[in-house]
């Protein structure tokens, strides 16, 4: 009995102490999680009873063009993110890294991350607006013909993405620059001794030893932008021409919109499925991404 | 890049004191020529509908200081009782033993891979059925218990704290909440203040669920005001300069933020990037 005692009081302390993140945890996530699958089996309008159809949604998702077209849009959205948003963002932290510690510099660089994604697409759609906004205005200056950005659907998604990039520079930027402290000075001084050159200590010592941050910035911010959804609802809407209408947006609007719980459940679950082998992909990779400081 | 940054909103803050009817005309000034605080009478609700329209309004709404008080209780109630709880659980991950702690933790740590997505229907459905909708406790309930991150980032940092002292209080007989908070805690303000920096920064911002669940003006967070006060106006010819007014506005709380916690709200943001 002694012996059982503290163990059992161990046991009940330790419940007590997860027990609130423990119910958060089944009622909004676990719980949620497992009913998303068995909504995604039913025709539910959220009035009447959920109707049990078994994998229709599943055939009609397949056969659904926005679907494809969503989750097209989606991946065609990292891609015209992703590589300029890490580039620029290492650029600025190599540039902060040498020429400021200013703590305003940082604030104001990290500033637009700051600032929501509503406030800053209607930032953008104010500058962008094609009669009165500035980039017309500032265009026409230089020749440039006035171009209707958000309400054209070759460029609405390009002006989504470079929305995004100028929110997220600032925090890939700072990012990176935390990275670069981690870096010893003694390397880029032995090696500027034998005579490399900046570009040649740039890719041979910075970018192998930015590795693990790299990796870092990269998973988070892309399945990030593969689920962008709030710079598309205040912005164009999924418009014009269905250019701009992502998979989160699609799934939002059938859920939200058209009421068809059970088909926006089919799509988000997956959405899930291909993000999860997105991640482990990712979690391969991250294994061989141990520093090489280390 | 200072320059890339601030000149959109420079911008912002030039529209907002320029009259509607002069916008064609300035669009490329710099300056307002002849500064106005009218948009800002439109916003603040100072001036009737009427007044409103006649100096370029659309008639649509918005009470942006009840808008910011809503943003400041969501996020403030958000902030405070769920880092508490993911210290709580940290802890006891980091320190306890009982069964289950370790599948659990993982169950955490793997919740913070589900997409918002997935579970925003099934939650959704859930708040509807407890008649939560248009209320402030169906607005935070989703976030006020766990998040798999904060939980995940404190449990690292408990792991690296030595335990000599604990154990001394242990032997001395101290209960586990009474260790925890008066040893512990007190050691561990530095990342719990992190952790809250973070989770301020992403709450004042979230848009998507408070944006389903509270429709209703009265519960609608800033980012949520914001939008609808933009769809609200006519797509020819929304009313620009009372849009910039209310940006300004809402611009001015995160500026107050940054200028207070620069240096916490920078090194929290990197903090999470470096480990």
């Amino acid at each position: 009995m002694l012996s059982i005692a503290p163990k059992v009081k161990a046991t009940v302390a330790g419940y007590l102490f997860i027990a609130p993140a423990l119910v958060g945890f089944l009622l909004f996530y676990a719980w949620p999680a497992a009913r998303a699958v068995g909504i995604s089996f039913t025709d539910w309008n959220l009035l009447s009873e959920p109707v049990y159809v078994g994998l229709d949604n599943y055939a009609e998702m397949i056969q659904d063009e926005q679907f494809w077209n969503g989750m097209k849009l989606s991946a065609l959205y990292v891609l015209l993110n992703i590589p300029l948003q890490t580039v620029l963002g290492l650029f600025l932290a190599v540039a902060m890294d040498r020429l400021t510690k200013s703590l305003f510099v940082k604030a104001t660089v990290l500033l637009p991350y700051l600032l929501s994604n509503v406030l800053v697409a209607l930032i953008w759609l104010w500058m962008l607006d094609p009669l009165l906004g500035i980039v017309n205005a500032m265009l026409a200056l230089v020749g440039i013909s006035p171009q209707a950005f958000l309400g054209d659907p070759e460029q609405a998604l390009i002006s989504i993405a470079a929305i995004n990039i100028w929110r997220h520079m600032g925090l890939v930027a700072m990012l990176f620059l935390a990275g670069l402290q981690t870096i010893p000075k003694y390397l880029y001084e032995s090696a500027a001794l034998e005579g490399a050159s900046e570009w040649r200590m740039f890719t041979r010592i910075t970018l192998p030893l930015l590795r693990p941050v790299m990796v870092f910035v990269l998973v988070t911010s892309v399945t990030g932008s593969f689920q962008i959804f709030d710079t598309i609802a205040v912005t164009t809407s999924g418009g014009p021409l269905d250019s701009t209408r992502v998979i989160v947006y699609y799934i939002i609007q059938n859920a939200f919109s058209f009421y068809k719980m059970g088909y926006a459940s089919a799509m988000s679950v997956t959405l899930c499925m291909v993000m999860l082998v997105y991640t482990l992909f990712q979690m391969h990779i991250l294994r061989a991404s141990e520093s090489d400081l280390a | 890049m200072l320059v890339v940054t601030v000149f959109p909103l420079l911008v912002v803050l030039k529209t907002s004191l320029v009259n509607s009817s002069e916008l064609f005309d300035t669009a490329t000034d710099l300056l307002p020529t002849s500064p106005t605080v009218v948009n800002y009478e439109k916003v603040l609700g100072l001036l009737t509908t009427e007044e409103a329209i006649v100096n370029g309004g659309s008639g649509a709404n918005i009470n942006i200081l009840r808008a910011l008080l809503n943003s400041a209780i969501f996020t403030g109630v958000i902030v405070v009782v769920q880092t508490f709880n993911c210290t709580l659980a940290a802890y006891a991950f980091a320190r306890m033993r009982f069964p289950g702690s370790k599948i659990l933790f993982g169950a955490f740590v793997a919740s913070m891979m589900v997409p918002a997505v997935v579970i925003m229907i099934p939650n959704f459905v859930f708040v509807r059925d407890l008649g939560l909708l248009d209320t402030r406790a169906g607005t935070v309930a989703p976030y006020v218990l766990m998040h798999g991150f904060s939980v995940f980032f404190l449990r690292q940092f408990f792991l690296s704290l030595p335990k000599e002292v604990e154990e001394a209080a242990r032997i001395d007989g101290a209960n586990p909440f009474v260790i925890f908070l008066k040893i512990a805690l007190p050691l561990s303000w530095a990342p719990i203040m992190t952790i809250a920096t973070l989770t301020m920064i992403n709450m004042w911002n979230e848009f998507l669920w408070p944006f389903l669940v509270a429709k209703d003006p009265a519960m609608q967070t800033l980012p949520v005001a914001l939008q609808s006060f933009r769809s609200q106006t006519p797509q020819g010819q929304p009313d620009w300069s009372g849009l910039m007014a209310a940006t300004v506005i809402a611009t001015l709380p995160t500026l107050a933020m940054l200028f207070v916690f620069g240096r916490r709200i920078v090194e929290s943001v990197q903090f999470t990037g470096g480990k």
